[in-house]
């Protein structure tokens, strides 16, 4: 038997499928226009990687913001459960998940059993979050893994406003200004880090930190919140990935 | 299943506006009330009707920001905007307000309604631990009392406010009951109807008629339990709401609860449970009496406020609450303050999962709240399972 997890978040799909020991097939999917295609277009390219048939798979859970679009799904989860449970199997001993995703950013606190007893989310604005670095990278004309490497610390210029809106004029005058692609690059991951850390003081943080979502691949934003949180980060190649298998453990467990 | 006598009480808002209109023709005089402060007992003793007035709907607000900041609670912008815009009847049939020194916001828009309609502003104390306080409070009851005999000439006799004082009791008592049938697992009532019942008697023109139907909605409403008829099952999670007062256009987070699967068996807000949990003593003499009983109301203005801890206690006890849910109005500092000291006694003494939201009455931020609830839900179910979350 095969549980399956979907995750469609606001940029990125993902989906996994788990066979009870291993996860043995992942994918992402680009959202687009249709959460409810990019979800069976995830089950298909699934079972294809997984070389399972539909027969097989005996359930599937839809998670992150499009999840009540997929009219196949058997049970929808919200994110701050399945990335509970996604961190919980990476490493049992995880207490504290930072997630930063596409449109929202959210910090989760654990048990030893990789139940939630507590989380804070960002308010409704994109400050913060992918959605306002895709924006700013847009104006730099650079791609957003780009920010990262681009970015030279120490040389930062700061920017002031969390705002997307009024962010991107304040990009376009520092650069008009003088400021280089580097400096701008490295003041808006900075501002990021800010905004996340702002969040994560609401709550404290406990070892270990599990860092995860899209803008957790950014090597540059890992130091410096490492940094300023004066803790070291636990974080994964596959943490895109972490609302879905979470997804899909629940799933497996629901189903027994 | 629904108890039928629900649409009746649906109703009362349509009728009362009638109701009051004939009254106020008739040539009886309207105290308007807004807060669980105002002793209701004193208007009801010169022979006027006390009624709540409206504030609870989003319409309004873009009237009343022309001369409020926008960034203030909406509830006190929704008042002022149905004040200026002259759309709410029960405002408009009232020939004095009763307002109170409670929080800074509200001190502060009375001194502008206050130019539309006599107004008479009690002095609220600041705190209810302290005797000097009951010494003012019980002044500002006479001072009150003065006010309506000179405003009606009429004279409000002891005998009079015993009256009152013991049809109020009997109100505060039926509704009491009413609240308390939640206590059962599973509710009877959807958190939506207890509202509407609890908030819906702040019209009521016609008291008598009032306690009558809400009578006859408990009568109803414990066939349907003999049934064994509910809205709920014994696994739905139970929530305790507190926070600030919530009516008819400002319960999307109450609604939002339900919708998502929870059971909000008791509002310990004042809007529900707050203000009927002591009675006024009847033994006593009643300026006295009504001086005790209203000064212990524990809302948020009160410094320190730890009644409302004892409440909230006593409250999750009797109703088997899984959860806490804390609504705070965007820009009430006492409300936003306080949820502080309320989490860490919910988490810490009670054990039970809290969450605070804090928003206004618009809708802007519906998904993202709905996230947060249905996330706060799982984490109450997975605790609540037999297996203690290991399945
Ligand atoms: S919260 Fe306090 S001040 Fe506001 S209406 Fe209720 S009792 Fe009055
Ligand atoms: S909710 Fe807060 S700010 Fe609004 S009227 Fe009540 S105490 Fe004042």
């Amino acid at each position: 038997m095969i549980s399956i997890g979907i995750d469609v978040g606001s940029v990125a799909s993902k989906g996994v499928a788990f066979n009870g020991t291993s996860i043995i097939a992942k994918e992402i999917v680009p959202t687009g226009w249709s959460p409810k295609l990019a979800g069976e277009t995830l089950v298909k390219i699934l079972m294809e990687k997984g070389k399972f048939t539909r027969e097989e798979m005996s359930v599937i859970v839809g998670t992150g913001y499009g999840r009540v679009s997929l009219p196949f799904i058997n049970h929808k989860v919200t994110e701050i459960t399945c990335h509970g449970k996604g961190a919980h199997y990476f490493d049992s001993g995880i207490r504290t998940v930072i997630d930063i995703g596409g449109q929202d950013s959210k910090v989760i606190k654990l048990d030893e059993k990789g139940r939630v007893t507590d989380f804070i989310m960002n308010d409704k604005c994109a400050a913060g979050t992918g959605r306002f670095l895709q924006v700013m990278a847009n104006v730099l004309e650079l791609d957003i893994s780009e920010l990262s490497t681009v970015a030279q610390e120490g040389e930062s210029c700061q920017i002031n406003s969390m705002c997307t809106v009024f962010a991107e004029s304040e990009v376009i005058s520092l650069l008009a200004e003088g400021a280089t692609k580097s400096q701008v690059s490295a003041g808006l991951l900075e501002s990021v880090v800010n905004k996340t850390y702002s969040l994560i003081s609401k709550m404290g943080v406990e070892d270990k930190v599990y860092f995860s979502g899209g803008v957790a691949q950014s090597p540059y934003i890992r130091n410096l919140l490492s940094r300023k949180l004066n803790k070291e980060i636990v974080y994964s190649i596959d943490g895109q990935y972490n609302g879905a298998i979470g997804a899909a453990l629940i799933g497996w467990e629901q189903d027994r | 299943m629904r108890p039928t006598i629900m649409e009746k009480v649906e109703g009362l808002r349509g009728i009362n506006s009638v109701k009051i209109k004939e009254a106020s023709e008739a040539g009886k005089k309207v105290v308007g009330m807004y807060c669980v402060f105002s002793p209701q007992e004193i208007a009801l003793a010169a022979d006027a009707i006390a009624v709540t007035l409206c504030g609870t709907k989003q319409e309004p607000i873009a009237e009343a920001e022309k001369h409020l900041p926008r960034n203030l609670c909406p509830l006190i912008k929704s008042s002022y905007g149905f004040a200026i815009t002259d759309t709410c009847p029960y405002f408009y049939f009232s020939d004095v307000l009763l307002a109170e020194t409670t929080c800074d916001g509200k001190k502060k828009m009375y001194e502008l309604m206050g130019k539309i309609k006599p107004m008479h502003v009690m002095n609220l104390p600041q705190t209810a631990v302290d005797e000097d306080s009951l010494e003012s409070w019980k002044k500002e009851m006479v001072k009150f009392k003065s006010f309506l005999e000179e405003k009606f000439d009429v004279e409000i006799t002891e005998e009079k406010l015993i009256d009152a004082i013991k049809l109020m009791n009997r109100e505060r008592d039926v509704m009491k009951r009413l609240h308390k049938l939640n206590a059962h697992k599973p509710a009877p009532l959807t958190g939506m109807d207890m509202m509407m019942a609890q908030w819906l008697k702040g019209f009521n023109v016609d008291k008598e008629a009032g306690i009558q139907l809400i009578e006859e909605l408990i009568k109803e409403t414990e066939e349907l339990m003999d049934k064994g008829e509910f809205p709920f099952t014994e696994e739905t999670p139970r929530i305790l709401l507190t926070g600030v007062p919530i009516g008819a256009g400002s319960e999307k987070v109450l609604k939002l609860i339900e919708e998502a699967g929870g059971s909000v068996v008791v509002l310990e807000n004042c809007s529900g449970y707050k203000g009927l949990d002591t009675m006024v003593d009847e033994a006593k003499n009643p300026i006295e009496a009504l001086a005790e009983k209203y000064l212990s109301t524990p809302c948020s203005c009160m410094s320190n406020n730890n009644a409302r801890l004892d409440l909230i206690k006593r409250l999750a006890e009797e109703y088997k609450v899984d959860g806490v849910v804390d609504l705070t109005w965007q820009a009430c500092h006492t409300y936003n303050i306080e949820s502080f000291t309320v989490r860490n006694f919910v988490k810490d003494e009670l054990g039970l999962p809290f969450i605070q939201i804090e928003t206004d009455y618009s809708d802007s931020d519906v998904g993202q709240i709905k996230v947060r609830i249905e996330a706060f839900l799982e984490t109450i179910e997975t605790k609540a399972c037999c297996c203690g979350g290991t399945c």
